[in-house]
């Protein structure tokens, strides 16, 4: 650089407040990584951008909403649609109902070992996914896997869990399960120590039995969170990918292929990357509709 | 379950109290014995591990998996891959996410409250809708298979300069004032007291990128294509479409992908929860 340029960007700098130079560098990270991309997802998903495109961008044109059109009459998306949306809508009540409990017996007084308890609970979600994703797979094992022994001592019969693909769905949510259980936990646990004691004493002082304090102290004190970590599960679960990815290649019969399966075999394995971004904005506008309820909830609740 | 109720109280525990300790004592096994399982398989014989019914606890313990791991299938490389993956993206992450979010917590600047409502309603985006066109622009700037094509999502984010302005809105605008009357420029303000001042929720925001990029996978998959550059995901995904009857082998992959976060986790708890706590933003 010359003494003179240097000289001006310097002069040019002194105008600029410090808080501007604070922020630059990150703001433009996110501008060339984060903000145009999407922008560009947006451009490409009206094009028919492959491999010849990727190569010379003078290969692509523009072809309006044929990728959308051609995605709402795939049988393959709408598979992959359904797929995720069982895994979100049955996965997500059950991961919170776990966290909830956990967290509630976490919260219960005179137990002891809670900070034991509360590592060893959280240890599933900071493992590596696709290492855990490769445990459930021996897990689940027809003959071999522990799933199996532990339902044959209450005397049900083996289930071939990722054989079959009535049974591979819900062997995917019982791993996302285990695995994600403890991040809401933790969350639920902070929630339900903000709930001042006297409510649950004035609660049993009126004659309320465990049943009726859980509906009517600790779920109403809990809620605006339970709300929040519900809809972050299902948008978190809107976008399974690793778990089908590694333990069943998204069969058998496709029963586990994925949204983001879809778009990541379209775009690359095949190279219609303009097909799989209107995968992609399908399934942003989906995470958006979810964004939009939280917003809505919050204000009803907070 | 005596032993999970608080020492020095002898009364009877009560009924809950009862109920909470067994449901735990169930949970934790339940959590934590996938782990387990895979610990012990990983020091088993090629016997012991195929072995029917499955075995809990290998009667000959053998390090010949991992030995096989790192003698022959080069996971010594894919070790150090990660390391230097998980560690440079820690360091821009640090670099970038905390000048930024000290200065939208206590900087006054032009435009600053839009930026950061801006910043905020791009918070609903999700990552994967940048990945094709990402992939693309680093096609173009020749850093697809390259440790950087891999941690460019972690440079900056919405979730890092959050997490970094919401703990330093809580810094006494005295301190940073009692310095600027003594004549320190900004930079020296930053570097000399806002910095250690900092230091927690930088342990943080490091614990967090470190895990996330170490863990990452869909990403990594699409960047790398040269299996010298593969993470420890990869590589072991890699490996079980492979070897997958060889359940020992399989196993002690697992067990050197995920020892390392746990062992992290353990160390640095306090840190990592404090930034789960903090907003509850997803990262």
């Amino acid at each position: 650089m010359s003494y003179d340029l240097r000289r001006s960007l310097l002069l040019g700098l002194k105008h600029l407040s410090p808080g501007h130079v604070f922020v630059a560098p990150a703001l433009l990270i996110l501008f060339v990584f984060f903000l145009a991309p999407v922008a560009g997802a947006f451009v490409m998903s009206f094009t028919d951008f492959d491999i010849y495109a990727l190569a010379d961008l003078k290969n692509l044109s523009f072809i309006g909403f044929d990728n959308y059109i051609s995605l709402l009459g795939s049988p393959l998306f709408w598979k992959a649609f359904g797929n995720t949306a069982y895994f979100a809508l049955v996965g997500t009540p059950l991961s919170i109902a776990v966290s909830l409990g956990l967290a509630m017996a976490l919260n219960t007084p005179g137990v002891g070992l809670k900070p034991v308890f509360r590592t060893v609970l959280f240890g599933p979600y900071v493992a590596t996914l696709v290492a855990a994703a490769i445990i459930w797979r021996y897990m689940v094992d027809f003959q071999y896997g522990w799933v199996n022994r532990g339902l044959g001592v209450v005397g049900v019969p083996p289930i071939d869990w990722l054989g079959d693909p009535h049974w591979s769905m819900p062997a995917i949510i019982l791993f996302a399960v285990w695995k994600n259980f403890g991040y809401n936990m933790l969350i639920l646990l902070a929630a339900l120590q903000k709930i001042p004691d006297e409510l649950y004493e004035s609660a049993r002082v009126d004659g309320a039995g465990p049943w009726s304090r859980f509906l009517h102290v600790t779920l109403p004190g809990v809620s605006p969170v339970l709300w929040m970590v519900a809809l972050l599960t299902v948008a978190g679960y809107f976008q399974l990918f690793a778990e089908p990815y590694v333990m069943t290649q998204g069969g058998p019969a496709q029963s586990t292929f994925s949204l983001l399966y879809y778009m990541y075999q379209d775009g690359f394995k095949y190279w219609n990357l303009g097909h799989a971004s209107a995968t992609a904005f399908i399934l942003f506008a989906i995470l958006i509709g979810i964004s939009f309820i939280r917003n809505r909830s919050q204000e009803t609740f907070a | 379950m005596i032993w999970c109720m608080k020492i020095g109280r002898m009364k009877m525990p009560s009924v809950p109290t009862l109920i909470a300790g067994t449901v735990l004592v169930f949970a934790t096994v339940w959590a934590a014995f996938p782990l387990f399982w895979m610990t012990s398989m990983s020091f088993m014989p090629e016997a012991e591990a195929n072995a029917f019914p499955a075995r809990l606890w290998p009667v000959n313990p053998t390090l010949d998996n991992y030995a096989e791991l790192f003698a022959y299938q080069h996971m010594g490389r894919y070790v150090l891959n990660s390391l230097f993956v998980a560690c440079l993206a820690t360091a821009l992450s640090l670099a970038f996410n905390v000048t930024a979010g000290y200065a939208f917590a206590k900087l006054q600047f032009k435009g600053r409250e839009k930026l950061f409502q801006a910043l905020l309603a791009a918070l609903v985006i999700p990552g994967q809708l940048t990945m094709l066109p990402l992939f693309f622009l680093l096609k173009n700037l020749h850093l697809l298979n390259t440790y950087v094509g891999v941690v460019v999502p972690f440079m900056s984010s919405l979730f890092g300069i959050f997490l970094v302005r919401q703990y330093a809105l809580s810094l006494p605008d005295e301190m940073l004032q009692a310095a600027r009357v003594d004549g320190a420029s900004e930079w020296q303000v930053f570097r000399r007291i806002v910095l250690p001042n900092l230091r927690p929720i930088m342990v943080t925001l490091g614990v967090f990128t470190f895990l996330a990029a170490w863990n990452d996978f869909l990403w990594p998959l699409i960047v790398l294509s040269d299996d010298g550059f593969y993470t420890l995901p990869l590589a072991i995904a890699a490996l079980s479409q492979e070897h997958l009857q060889d359940q020992g082998l399989m196993m002690a992959g697992a067990t050197v992908t995920i020892a390392p976060v746990l062992i992290l986790f353990i160390l640095l708890q306090r840190h990592y929860v404090r930034g789960l706590l903090s907003g509850s933003v997803k990262g």
